[in-house]
């Protein structure tokens, strides 16, 4: 007889060790939140960094008119001496209607006609050798102007903390979900080893070392793993393109600008999956056998 | 028969192959089912383990497979400790023995083919490397046309002689086994002693636990008796 393929080495693990659908389904839907909770990540950072950068390139002077000055006078000489100093592009006066317009959403209509608003120049600085608040600040002085340089950095510092909370929380989601992945791999380990009792004894006598025994679930678990973090991040990627082709370059909304190149940091989440799945299986298989003394 | 058990070097006298000293045994249950059980089974020798339903046979080859370990006493595997052997080293054992379980212990997921193969495979062996031998192994205990079947398919035969094909298809130093011939007929039951029989003379020590004292007798092996916990006849 010739040796056919038919029937010989199959796998030594039998098919459906112990609830395998329902495990992949799991991992399939923990990978899911993974990949979003890393794509929300990566949005919010690249938010946060664009606002940052836009912060970085603005100042905003306050004038306070000298005797017998106007404010606008004020101003105006301010955006002149502004406008000379190096690192600054363009210095603004900005006159009463601009700043009623940035006000008016904020106290209506009604008051605004009344109100003292402050003078202010908005200066515009070159983006990659910025002047800094104190040159701006000796510039004025100099030219005898009284005034109060805001670069903003407090604003800016606000918005990088946030940045940098969401990523750290964003890491925490990502370490947790994985987590809670090997968690369910484990679990399920250990239950196909409790229903597969006598083929591990079996194995165990015609000579399989523990390792070897252990290196079949942990093999089956890895496989099941990568497939359900395959699908896992696929959904994934069919969210953050739908999202992409929806919101265009801007994403949904400015706050969350999503690429097309966040799809592809999602590729490696098969290859995670099937890590955590084979750590976690070779350790609940080992402490398993382990324990049979 | 291709199938070659592995020999000691001519030269220096093999240890003996099994060594028991005063190996006591039991179960939560049962208790004392093994009391003082000395044996001693020089390489190459054959050796028939006769005695009543429940005197402890299955469980005296439970301790030789290492499956349970003797709470008291010796047991010496190949001139090695392997009573107090860690865990660890379980396996390098196992592979030097052959063993027919009394419940087969067959995969019934794997075809007879996969079953014969099991150890050659759990060894690292390649599939080319083994097919031949199983193929040849099965075709000798009559199983040659159904090699693809799986247990659940076979008769209780048919699984006892999947079983010692699996046992014997290493070239195992030792080979033990557990009522071999309890499910097959006469003719079968002559034709697998003739096969323990090669294969002793190819230089494989071999134990058969057994209630078939006609069989022991005829083989011309050395009857040992357990009974009360104790083994009678043979060397020790
Ligand atoms: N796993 C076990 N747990 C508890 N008691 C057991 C276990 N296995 C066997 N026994 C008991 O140990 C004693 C010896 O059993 P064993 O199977 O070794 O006998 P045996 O000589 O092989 O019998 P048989 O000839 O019927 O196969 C019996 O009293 C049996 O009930
Ligand atoms: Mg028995």
């Amino acid at each position: 007889m010739i040796p056919g393929l038919t029937g010989r080495r199959a796998p030594i693990l039998p098919r459906d060790a112990g609830g395998e659908p329902w495990l992949a389904a799991v991992i399939a839907v923990l990978c899911f939140l993974a990949c979003l909770s890393a794509v929300g990540a990566l949005a919010a950072d690249r938010a946060a960094h664009g606002w940052a950068r836009q912060l970085r390139a603005e100042a905003t002077v306050q004038v306070r008119p000298r005797v017998g000055e106007t404010g606008a006078e004020a101003a105006a000489r301010a955006a002149e001496t502004l406008a000379g100093v190096d690192g600054v592009e363009e210095a603004q006066a900005m006159d009463r209607k601009t700043a009623e317009a940035l006000l008016r959403p904020w106290i209506g209509d009604a008051v605004l006609p009344d109100l003292p608003l402050p003078f202010l120049v908005t200066v515009r600085l070159d983006r990659d050798a910025p002047a800094s608040p104190v040159s701006l600040s000796r510039a004025l002085a100099s030219a005898g102007v009284d005034a109060t340089v805001d670069d903003h950095s407090l604003w800016r510092r606000e918005v990088e903390r946030s940045a940098g909370l969401i990523t750290v929380l964003a890491a925490a989601a990502f370490l947790l979900t994985a987590g809670a992945a090997g968690a369910a791999v484990a679990y399920a380990t250990r239950a196909g080893m409790a229903a597969q009792g006598a083929l591990i004894e079996t194995l165990s006598l015609n000579g399989a070392s523990d390792g070897r025994i252990a290196g079949l679930f942990q093999m089956r678990y890895g496989l099941l793993a990568a497939g359900a973090g395959a699908a896992g991040a696929l959904a994934a990627m069919l969210v953050t393109a739908f999202v992409r082709f929806l919101g265009g370059a801007e994403g949904v909304t400015p706050a969350l600008p999503v690429t097309w190149s966040d799809a592809l940091i999602l590729s490696p989440c098969p290859l995670l999956a099937a890590t955590v799945a084979l750590v976690a299986a070779r350790f609940a298989a080992l402490a398993r056998l382990k324990g049979r003394g | 028969m291709s199938v070659q058990p592995r020999r000691a070097a001519e030269t220096a006298p093999a240890p003996d192959t099994v060594r028991l000293g005063g190996v006591g045994f039991g179960y939560a249950e049962t208790p004392d089912v093994l009391r003082d059980v000395n044996l001693i089974l020089p390489a190459g020798s054959f050796h028939f383990l006769t005695g009543p339903s429940g005197a402890g046979k299955s469980t005296l080859l439970k301790l030789l497979t290492l499956a349970e370990r003797p709470v008291a006493g010796s047991l010496e595997l190949f001139g090695e400790d392997a009573g107090s052997a860690p865990r660890s080293a379980l396996p390098a054992f196992r592979r030097r023995m052959g063993v027919v379980f009394q419940d087969f212990r067959l995969l019934d997921h794997l075809t007879a083919f996969d079953n014969a193969a099991l150890p050659l495979r759990l060894s690292g062996a390649k599939l080319d490397s083994y097919s031949a031998d199983v193929e040849e192994m099965l075709d000798w205990v009559g199983l040659g046309s159904k090699l693809d079947a799986r247990p659940p398919a076979l008769s209780g035969g048919e699984k006892q002689r999947l079983a010692i094909a699996r046992a014997v298809v290493t070239g195992p130093e030792l080979i033990v086994a557990d009522e071999p011939t309890g499910s097959v007929d006469a003719v079968m039951g002559e034709r697998l002693l003739k096969l323990f029989q090669t294969l002793n003379k190819l230089g494989t020590t071999i134990l058969i636990a057994s209630h078939d004292e006609s069989l022991a007798e005829r083989s011309g092996a050395t009857l040992l008796r357990l009974e009360n916990g104790r083994v009678t006849g043979g060397a020790a």
